[in-house]
Parts: C-alpha cells; structure tokens; sequence
C-alpha cells in the first residue's frame, strides 16, 4: 500500500507524479479488487451466459449469439413490464421525493417533537416485508364476511357513506399497481428522508443568515439558497429512487403473489420466471443486461437533466 | 501520521487474507453424511431422526434446512455447477431439470436398491409416490430407465368444504358435479357467504385446478396429444376448461381478490369462514388446525363436468430426496434413507408433521380427516407421471390466460387463440 | 397589536406543519403498533378481539419466540457480519469516495464510472459464477466470504453517496490541515470523515439494515448451520408459526428491534454533524 512512500528524494518531477498517481490509486485499490472479484467476474459470466441457450443445469449449453436478445425486443410481455416498473417509478420520484424533501424540511426547522418525527419517519424502511405485506393485504383486502367488508379500506369507505367507492383494490387491473406503488412509496420514502435531512444538515447557516439580512423571504431563500445547495444530494436520491422503484419486486410478490395477468409484471418477475419457472437462463441473463442498460441510461438522464437545471 | 495509517490498513488486509486462507478443505469425513432439504415443517422431527440414527449406527448425519424453497433451488443448481452437492438432497423442479441432472451425473440410479430381494424396498411404498421418481422406458427425456430417488411422504390436492356455513345455507351434502356444485354457490349467496377460496395468484395452483378439468373434460390421452401439437388449443374440449373459470367468475363463485392471493391467504381466509369451500393440499390439515382448531370440514373431490370420465386430482410424493452420483458416502446415503422409509420412522414422521407417510404400513395411525386425503390416492396424477408435459412458455401463457379470464377482461375463445398461437411459434421453433 | 398577530400566524403555521407531519407518522407508527399489539395476544384473540389495546398482555410469547426461533446463534452471526461489513464499507467506501472527490489520478472517470454502472446493471443468476468462484478460492462456507461478498454489495451506493458529500465540503479545513504536515491518509482520517459525519451516518444506517435482512447470498454461500444470520432463523420461524400470528410477530418484532437501535443511535450523528462542523468554524 504504502511502497512507494519510502523514497529516496533525489527522484525527478516526472517519477513524483507517476508516484503520487500511484499513491493516490492506492486509495482506490481495495474497493477495485473487491470489486473485480466479486462484480466483474460474474458480469463477464453473466454476459457470456446472455449469448447462449441453458437451462441452468445441463452439461450442454448451445451458442446462439445475439437471439436472445433478438427475442427479448420482440417480447411485448417483457417491455410492458418495464413499462409497469416505469410507471411506479414515476409516482416514486414525483410523489414520494417531494414527501420526503417536504418532511425533511419540517424538520430542519426549529420544531417542537423533531426527534420523534424523525424517528418515527424511518419506521416503514425497517419493517420486514412480512408485516408490510399482512397489513396492506389486510387494509386493501376486497372480500365481505357476513355482509360487512373485511378489508380497512373498503370498510371505511362503506362507513363513510360511499360505498360506490368500494373497490377490489389489489385484483382490479385499474387500481393494482396504483395501489403497489403507493405502498412502495410509503416504504421507501424514510430513505429519502434521512438522506435529504443529511444533506440539509450541511448547508452552512450562514447562508440563511445572509439571505434574511439581504431580506429574502422564505420562498426565495428556499428557490435561492437550500434548492441549489441540495442539488447534489437530491440528484443522488434521485438516482437511487430509479435504481429501487425499477427493481421493485418482493413488495409485488407480497402484495400480489404471481397474479392478475400481466398487470403487475415488473422485470425482476420476468427475469425470476425465465429462470425458475421456464428454466431458460440465458434468456434471463440477456434480460438482466438488457435491464442494466436501461437504467444506466436512465441514471444518465436524470443526470444531464440534473446539471442543466443547475444551470 | 500518513505512514502509521498506511501500515495499519496494510496490516489489517494481511489479517484479512490470512484469515482466508486458514479456512481451507477440510478433511473427508466418510462416517458423516450430510443432508439439504427445504421442509421447515420436517426439520425437526429430521433431525431426531437423524440423532437416533446415530445412535443405532455411529453413523452421523447432518440436517441442513434453506428455505424458502427458491433460496434452496438457487443453491443446489449453484452447488451442482460448483460440484460440492452434499451426499443426500432434493430437486423441487420440473422433470425435464430432473432429468437434466441425472445426465449431468448429479444423481445415483437407485434402481438396483429397489429391485434387490424381490423389489422389497420397492413394495414398502404407494406405487404413485415412486412415481414422480420413476423414468420409464423409452421416456422423452432420455435417461435411463430406473427410479432415481427416495419419496418421503404422499400428498394430494383436492377440495375442502366448511360443514357449518354449507348447513346454513340449507345444503345438504357436498356437491358432486359442477352443476350443483353452482347450487350450492347460490344457496351460499343468499345467506351471504362467499363460495370458493384458493390461492390462484400461484400460477401452480391454476396449473392443478385446470388439469384437473382438463382430465375430466378430456382425458389424459387428448391432453397428451395437445402437447404433442396434434390437437389445437383452440379445441372446444380446451376451451370447456377455460370456461370453467368464466362460469365461476360469472355465477360469483369465488372469493373477492382470488386471482390475487398467496396460497397462504387462501388458507387464512377458509381457516376464518370466509368462504365455504377451498382449493388445497393435504399439507391444509395441519395449517387449519393451527389457525382454529375448531374448524369443522371435509374433503370431496373437485366436482366433476363431464360424468363420462373420472376426476383426476393432482397427487404423488410430496417430497423426495435424492443422493448424491459424486459422493464418496453414496451406500451410507442410501442405507440411511432405506431406514428412513422405514414403517417406524415413517410414522414417526407422519404423527409429528401431520403428512401422509409414503410407507404404505404406516399409514394406521392418521388423523381422519387425513385419511379422506388418502382414500382417493387412487385417483391421483401428476405432472411427472405423464409421458411428456407442456412447454413451459405455453403453459405461462395459458395461465395467465385464465387469470385474465378471472378478472374478466378476456373470453375462454380469445385465451385459447393466444394460447394456440405460441404453441404454433414454440412447435416451429423445434423443428428447426 | 403587531405581535401578537404574528404570533396567530405562527401558531397556524405550526398547526399546519404539526398536522402534516403527525397524519404522515401515524401512518409509520400503525404498522409497528399493529404488529406489537399482535404480538403480545394469543392465537385465539388476535383475530376476534377489536378492542385496540387487548386485556391480557402474553409477554411470554417472546420467551417463546426466542427459544423456539433458536435466535440466541443466529443473533449473535447477524451481529458479527453487521458489523464487520458496516466497518469494512465505511472504511473502504470512504477511502475512494475521498480519491475520488478530491486526488488526482489516472483513469478517475473511468473508476467512477464503473461503480456507478455496478450499482445500475442487475445481476440475475450471477450466484451460479460467484458460488463456483467462492468454492475455487476456499470462501464458501466461510465467514470471512460471506463478509467480502456482503461489502461488495454494498459498496457502490456508498461511494456515490459520500463523493456527493465530500464533494459539498469546503476545502479550507483540508489546506489547513496540508500545511500542519498531515498527509493524504491523515487527512481522511482526521478531517474529511469527521466533516461528513452525517452521509457516513447514512452509509451505516443503510448497510446495517441490508446486511441484517439479507439471507439469499447466505443461504449460497453458508452451509452450517451455525455460520447462518438472523433471516435464516427468521425465514425458518416464519415457516413454522405462519398459523401463530402472535409468535410470529414476536419473532419480527425482535429482528426488527437492533436496526431501530441502531436508527436511533445513528440518527443523532445525522443532526450532530451540523453543530459540530459549526463549532470547528
């Protein structure tokens, strides 16, 4: 690691930089090999994997080049799923990040009970999925038992005196994923939180300070001031968003097991079906690097999109 | 400052990998045989077993659960891959996986451990339960002829009735066909009961209940011709079947959100009185029982359409567990799990999980309502039974064919075109 | 006269805020409320009594759930691998996040890049290749590979994170420290990851929380018994009393209780980050 820093110092300027390039390497080194081993390997694997036709067990795997993927642009089950994902991603970034920008800060400020709040706040993130699943089955659940409704929902909407609203939450194609994605979100936006807060936490004071003596109200100082300064942080939770809300799946399998058609098929379903339930691993890992694209386009996007708002 | 710093981390890397390397192969150990298995519900009683085994041999025996079961299917086809598959485990997939195995080696041809002595091993069992092991001759598979692994108990899925809602509703007995089976539905409508519970958002659970329609509309024969391609979905028989689901979706006869529920929730939902008949496997017994001891039901059978052939249910092993090709331990496997099939360890094991014993002698000391379980074992079929089955891709269309039919937004004629029209796509896609 | 209609305006204002954040907690607060209140009732009860808070209170149901769960091993793993990993990313993660924001180097982008795009491109059936690995290497069934493949994982998302956050930080403290003779790695060690107390906060709230729910790379990587994590005994316990709701929310109820520990342990750094960084000025 540190080799190089025994030197003798008669060294030119041109050893120094290639030197201090090293030393300044070294940083990285030990993220960069645990990577290699336990990312770039598999990656590779995984791409050879794409271009061949395997069942995950068998001794013969057969080279069928680009038809995997040839297939996988054809697969309209396929991309409606990625459609789906986009969808719960789209309600996450708008819905879930301006609930959790708003709640960080509330709690930025000098409020009674800020401890609580944000105690209370991370609670959903921590939960197992076990319970989230058995509240919300038991809150959104459609069925009636001797005339009255089970489920929270449906039994307060009848309470209320509307019960035209009454609706099989999980199982009609119109609501479900609508419903998955507000679960997700509730999920999900703790993480938000705490991030925003911690980002918040690092604007210097003295910039509010300046801002209220040059007699910015609140509005401008929030346009002004905080907006920019978070502008990083936001673009990170941003990117995270996309990342979580694309792979969306074991809330899905919770909430909905395998069902309702193709309504609430996400990619990470389709890849676990290709490979479990077809047995066609190859086809799966070609949707898996198709998926990775994806996104990493999309990443770049909110980036681009991101650093023109800076401007 | 930079130095100390720079000399700590390197020194905290060295610790690192020498503790790697410390943990190297251990030795072979050839008097302890090691066993995966995904059967929370039979772990414990595995590992008595495996204790008392112990003492009777001086073999020792090693239980290791993973579960849940597609965690446990992860790590054994890694662990094939990988070559480290330990002495004694199962396969929870599909035969042709099944098959796939034994030709990669993975697996011991136990054949002549059942045949010796006059098949003695082989005659201690429910013929259906070494069924799901068995290759027969000429299989498409290709793999040669035999029984490949050890059954360690039978199940079966058939449908239950709630004793006390179907007597407030006036109706007598348990339906025998569909046609009073819609009866019963309405009788249950009017007092406000909703009729049937299972859990159709596993696809599973749609392939069974359809099969079996399917093998009372059509017979096995038909079936087998279709996956063959020589009988189009599109068929008016195929198409029956699909019009069962219609024909529960329009009369009412399902649970609010069924297209939508784990099998899990199904079970709540009937252990609850929410509905008055269920769609599920023996393996119910012991779940009701936990939820309300008090629950008064019944098994019948899926009520039939079609009074010309039988109803075929969906039955066989429960669960088998298979030994390894590779290992050094091969025969102390075997003798191990020839004692757990045993009359003794088999009831042991049926009384204290509450599952049908593959053994046909131990099956004396059940509880009743397992033995209406037992009776139409007969009747019982299974996907590895048959002689070939349908293209995986097909079959996931032609179910979420029928959950789409469940939520009403496509007609059984339209489901069977679509159906039909991959069949087409997957039959050419052979031939080349 | 003008004070005190400031003051009505402040007190709606906080009425305002007061009531969002409180209808947004109870929302957070029901399903932990639900799942206690379930835990400590009996089979019979918990799906007949409505009452919100039940008469009879079974705190043994956690006995039960502690000796039945077998949790005394699998808790004490959890702990092992929580920490070690939570130690192992910060350091790590912290070390290039720091090269990254602030050194200079060949190939920086192309580095940057490549974490990023891991953090991007999912990995479906990469356990085949990686168990095949681990065996060849002498990891599988090991601590210590279950432990490198657990910081791996998490890697990526807190080297983004912290960059973002070294990057906010300001130089000054770091120039003067170069002057006061510190060099590269001392400079990480006393100034930056003090400065970015809250991010790492952060980082180790997020990572405890995966490694303690992780299981599926510990079933494929683990075989004893005794070397599993928490979720397996978790996973078992759930399969074993799906029919007993109260031990089983008992069982939850305790997995879940060392990560709000460590919430709000962790949580007072993200607010502290602030009036320390403040005090230094």
């Amino acid at each position: 690691m540190s080799v190089v820093a025994t030197n003798p110092t008669h060294l030119k300027p041109r050893t120094l930089i290639i030197q201090d390039n090293l030393k300044n390497l070294s940083f990285i080194m030990p993220a960069v090999i645990l990577f290699s081993i336990f990312y770039i390997y598999p990656f590779f694997e995984i791409f050879r994997l794409s271009l061949q036709d395997w069942n995950g067990i068998s001794p013969d795997r057969s080279w069928v080049g680009l038809a995997n993927f040839a297939e996988l642009m054809k697969d309209k089950v396929w991309w409606t799923s990625v459609w789906h994902a986009s969808y719960i991603t789209l309600i996450a970034l708008t819905f879930q990040n301006a609930l959790a920008f708003a709640l960080a800060l509330a709690c930025d400020r000098q409020i009674r009970m800020k401890k609580f709040y944000q105690v209370i706040f991370f609670l959903p993130p921590v939960l197992s999925e076990v319970v989230v699943g058995l509240i919300w089955q038991w809150i959104l659940n459609a069925g009636v038992q001797g005339g009255q409704q089970i489920g929270i929902l449906n039994y307060w909407l009848v309470q209320s005196g509307l019960p035209g609203l009454v609706n099989n939450w999980l199982s009609n194609p119109e609501t479900a994923l609508t419903c998955i994605a507000v679960v997700h979100c509730w999920k999900g936006f703790g993480w938000g939180f705490i991030m925003l807060l911690a980002g918040l936490q690092t604007i210097d004071h003295q910039l509010y300070e300046a801002a209220k003596v040059d007699g910015a109200g609140a509005w401008s100082t929030f346009r002004h001031v905080t907006l920019p300064m978070m502008l990083p942080v936001i673009s990170v939770v941003v990117i995270l968003t996309i990342l979580g809300s694309m792979q969306v799946f074991v809330l899905i399998k919770a909430m909905v097991s395998q069902g309702l058609g193709y309504h609430t098929e996400v990619p990470v379903t389709r890849i676990l079906l290709a490979m479990q339930g077809t047995n066609r691993f190859g086809y799966a890992c070609s949707m898996g690097v198709t998926f990775g694209i994806i996104l990493v386009c999309l990443s770049l996007l909110s980036k681009t999109f991101g650093s023109k708002t800076k401007q | 400052m930079d130095r100390k710093l720079g000399i700590m981390l390197f020194a905290a890397v060295m610790v690192f990998s020498l503790s790697c390397s410390g943990c190297g192969k251990k030795q072979e150990d050839l008097n302890t045989i090691s066993v995966w298995h995904w059967m929370i519900d039979r772990n414990k009683a595995l590992e008595e077993l495996a204790a008392k085994y112990e003492q009777q041999t001086g073999i020792k025996v090693k239980i290791d659960l993973f579960a849940p079961s597609e965690a446990y299917t992860q790590k054994v086809v890694a662990s094939a891959q990988a070559k480290v598959l330990p002495d004694i485990y199962g396969i929870l997939d599909k035969k042709e996986i099944f098959s796939a195995f034994i030709k990669g080696g993975f697996i011991a041809d136990l054949t002549p451990d059942f045949k010796a002595n006059n098949s003695e091993w082989e005659n201690w069992f429910f013929p259906k339960a070494l069924d799901v092991n068995r290759f027969v001759e000429g299989n498409v598979y290709g793999v040669k002829p035999g029984i490949y692994g050890v059954p360690l108990d039978v199940t079966n899925i058939q449908m239950l009735y709630n004793v006390k809602l179907l007597k407030k509703a006036g109706v007598k007995a348990p339906p025998q066909t569909f046609s009073e089976f819609l009866e019963a539905i309405q009788a249950l409508k009017r007092v406000g009961v909703s009729g049937l519970v299972s859990g159709w958002g596993e696809l599973w659970m749609l392939d069974c209940f359809s099969s079996n329609y399917a093998f009372n509309i059509m017979g096995e024969e038909k079936i087998m011709a279709t996956y063959r391609g020589e009988v189009p979905y599109t068929d008016p028989d195929w198409i029956k079947v699909l019009d069962v689901f219609k024909q529960l979706v329009d009369k009412g006869a399902l649970l609010e959100g069924v297209v939508t529920k784990a099998n899990k929730y199904a079970e709540q939902d009937f252990a609850l009185e929410r509905a008055a008949f269920a769609f599920n496997g023996s393996w119910c017994v012991n779940v009701y029982n936990g939820m309300n001891p008090s629950l008064e039901y019944g098994v019948m059978l899926p009520p039939a359409i079609n009074s010309n052939l039988p109803m075929k249910i969906w039955g066989g092993a429960g669960s088998s567990l298979v030994v390894n090709n590779m290992s050094p331990r091969k025969d102390k496997a075997i003798a191990f799990l020839k004692w757990l099939s045993e009359k003794d360890q088999q009831t042991y094991l049926a009384k204290e999980t509450k599952n049908l014993p593959s053994n046909r002698e131990a099956l004396a000391e059940i509880p009743e309502v397992l033995s209406s379980f037992a009776s139409v074992m007969d009747q019982a079929t299974h996907p590895t039974f048959w002689a070939l089955n349908e293209d995986p891709i097909v079959s996931e269309v032609f179910l979420k064919g029928i959950q789409s039919i469940l939520i009403g937004e496509k007609t059984p004629e339209q489901i069977a075109q679509e159906v039909q029209k991959v069949k087409q796509e997957q039959l050419s896609k052979k031939k080349k | 006269m003008e004070g005190s209609r400031y003051k009505a305006i402040g007190v709606v204002k906080s009425v305002i805020i007061h009531s969002f954040l409180m209808s947004v907690a109870l929302t957070c607060l029901f399903p932990l409320f639900w799942m206690i209140r379930c835990s400590l009732m009996t089979n019979q009860t918990v799906f007949t009594d409505k009452t919100l808070i039940p008469r009879d209170l079974h705190f043994s149901n956690y006995i039960q759930a502690w000796v039945d769960g077998g949790f005394g091993i699998y808790f004490l793993n959890s702990m092992v691998y929580t920490v070690s990993v939570v130690v192992g990313i910060v350091l790590v993660s912290s070390l290039a996040a720091y090269a990254f924001s602030r050194l200079k180097f060949p190939g920086k982008n192309f580095f940057f890049g490549m974490f990023l795009a891991a953090m991007m491109i999912p990995l479906p059936g990469s356990f085949v290749p990686m168990y095949v690995l681990m065996t060849k290497l002498g990891l599988a069934n090991t601590r210590i590979g279950y432990i490198l493949c657990m910081i791996s994982v998490g890697l990526s998302v807190s080297i983004l994170l912290l960059k973002t956050f070294f990057d906010k930080l300001p130089h000054d403290m770091e120039d003067a420290a170069r002057i006061d003779g510190c060099g590269r790695l001392g400079i990480w060690w006393h100034v930056a990851l003090p400065l970015a107390r809250p991010a790492l906060a952060v980082i180790v709230i997020f990572n405890s929380l995966n490694v303690w729910n992780e299981y599926i790379l510990a079933y494929l990587l683990l075989n004893d018994t005794s070397l599993m994590p928490l979720q397996r005994g978790l996973m078992v316990f759930q399969g074993t009393y799906s029919v007993d709701y109260p031990i089983l929310m008992s069982g939850l109820t305790i997995a879940a209780l060392p990560i709000i520990l460590i919430y709000l342990f962790m949580q007072q750094h993200i607010i502290k980050g602030l009036t320390e960084g403040a005090t230094v000025q």
